[in-house]
């Protein structure tokens, strides 16, 4: 448990500095700092399907910021021109909201089961008859290809929008 | 007018077309093979350890990235690759539908698990959740492909 | 509880960065750290004290679980996540070279 702990407050320094710094590379090899802390938990919460996916995931999204700042600047221009007029009014709705959204966020936070206890009232259906009634022993898989396939079938047109968008953000003028 | 447009031509073909070192291209070319067959066994054994079609399906594009990103993209011949990945995604994605639709062709309802389940912890088992997850591999694995070549390979021109 | 709360904390850095920062880059990055913060969220509940990981491994013996309904519900999200960063990084190329600058409140002064 004590690892735990440790890795979420490495994870939250470097979050700080990930927005922070003047530097844009800088701040992109931060972020794959917090993404490779994300999946080493993922591994001590005894998660191993999400583990692997956080992983490939993060390494693609750091080449694609990489190449969106390789393409434009390097360093970032509006951090040292000093607190203007125009920067006051969105720290102040920040401070607001964040304010209402703490206080909600931990009175909900009370309603839940502790730590380390869940109500498992679906899943030890699906944990009894899961290898019986799919034949997988992945249960994770049986869930997702079996008895949870129309969010599985969702997931893939969202993902063909998502190509279809890039794509035809940076076409060429013409054909492809 | 056309002098901005020339520059730009050139300074994006500079930094992405001629790759890298002599080191680099050797080693990627040795190893992209092997990231290739690690890709085909988490999505093969997905109904027995961990992983399944997701992951799978970007670790097989993430070969395919390596190779882009050692040899530069005037050697690979970026628009052929455009094409094929386009296709590949386009079977994968029509795969996953052929297999749901398979329920409602046979009398049952839509997405149901109808061949046989075999004996468990054996790979040729778990009816369609073995051929559901080799599409989605596939359609995963051509469609990030597709988002890299657009974002960082495209010789495009600058014209307002 | 403090895990829970460490979960939270990484959301609002991430709202922090899209609220109040002027570098459109800064933006996306703070998208994508309310991601990782809200999956993190999902796996943290799920968590059972010296249970194992879900996959079966001999048949007949005593199943001893975490929960592995948020793990299905958190393994798409982490993929649909990849699609809306990319959708924002093109956007961001594509200002870029019609305005020359990342400057947020510079963009919206120029019109034509």
């Amino acid at each position: 448990m004590i690892e735990l702990y440790l890795l979420s407050i490495a994870m939250l320094a470097a979050a700080i500095v990930a927005i922070e710094i003047k530097d844009l590379l800088a701040a992109a090899v931060a972020m794959g700092i917090v993404g490779f802390s994300v999946a080493i938990m993922f591994i001590l919460v005894q998660a191993p399907d999400l583990a692997i996916v956080q992983i490939v995931v993060e390494i693609l999204t750091v080449v694609f910021f990489a190449a969106a700042i390789l393409k434009t600047t390097h360093t970032d221009t509006t951090i040292g021109k000093g607190i203007q007029t125009e920067a006051i009014f969105p720290v102040i709705t920040f401070f607001i909201f964040g304010t209402l959204f703490i206080l909600l966020t931990i009175y909900g936070i009370r309603a839940l089961p502790p730590f380390g206890s869940p109500i498992m009232k679906v899943a030890s259906h699906y944990i009894e008859y899961g290898l019986a009634q799919t034949g997988a022993s992945n249960i994770v898989s049986a869930i997702i290809l079996d008895y949870r396939g129309y969010d599985t079938f969702g997931e893939a047109v969202v993902l063909f929008t998502s190509v279809l968008g890039v794509v035809t953000i940076m076409r060429v003028k013409g054909r492809i | 007018m056309t002098n901005n447009n020339i520059n730009t031509n050139q300074s994006s073909q500079k930094s992405t077309g001629n790759g890298m070192t002599v080191i680099v291209k050797t080693i990627a070319r040795f190893i992209a093979g092997f990231i290739f067959l690690y890709g085909c066994y988490i999505i093969l054994h997905g109904h027995l350890t961990p992983g399944g079609g997701f992951a799978g399906g970007v670790i097989l594009s993430a070969s395919f990235i390596l190779l882009v990103l050692a040899f530069g993209a005037v050697e690979i011949r970026e628009r052929s690759s455009y094409f094929f990945a386009s296709i590949f995604e386009s079977i994968g994605g029509l795969m996953f539908l052929f297999i749901a639709l398979l329920g409602l062709l046979t009398g049952t309802f839509f997405f149901t698990n109808l061949l046989a389940k075999g004996t468990p912890l054996k790979i040729l088992s778990a009816g369609i959740i073995p051929l559901a997850n080799i599409a989605i591999g596939i359609k995963v694995g051509a469609g990030l492909l597709s988002i890299f070549l657009a974002l960082a390979a495209t010789h495009y021109l600058m014209k307002e | 509880m403090f895990l829970f709360i460490a979960c939270i904390l990484l959301i609002i850095i991430g709202l922090y960065a899209i609220i109040t920062k002027r570098n459109i880059l800064k933006i996306a990055i703070g998208f994508c750290m309310a991601e990782y913060g809200i999956n993190l969220l999902f796996a943290f509940i799920g968590f059972k004290k010296n249970a194992l990981a879900p996959i079966i491994t001999q048949v007949d013996s005593v199943k001893n679980f975490v929960d592995p309904i948020p793990q299905a519900l958190v393994l798409t999200a982490i993929v649909i996540g990849l699609g809306t960063t990319a959708v924002m990084l093109s956007l961001i190329i594509r200002i870029y070279e019609k305005y020359k600058t990342f400057d947020i409140s510079e963009i919206r002064k120029l019109r034509g």
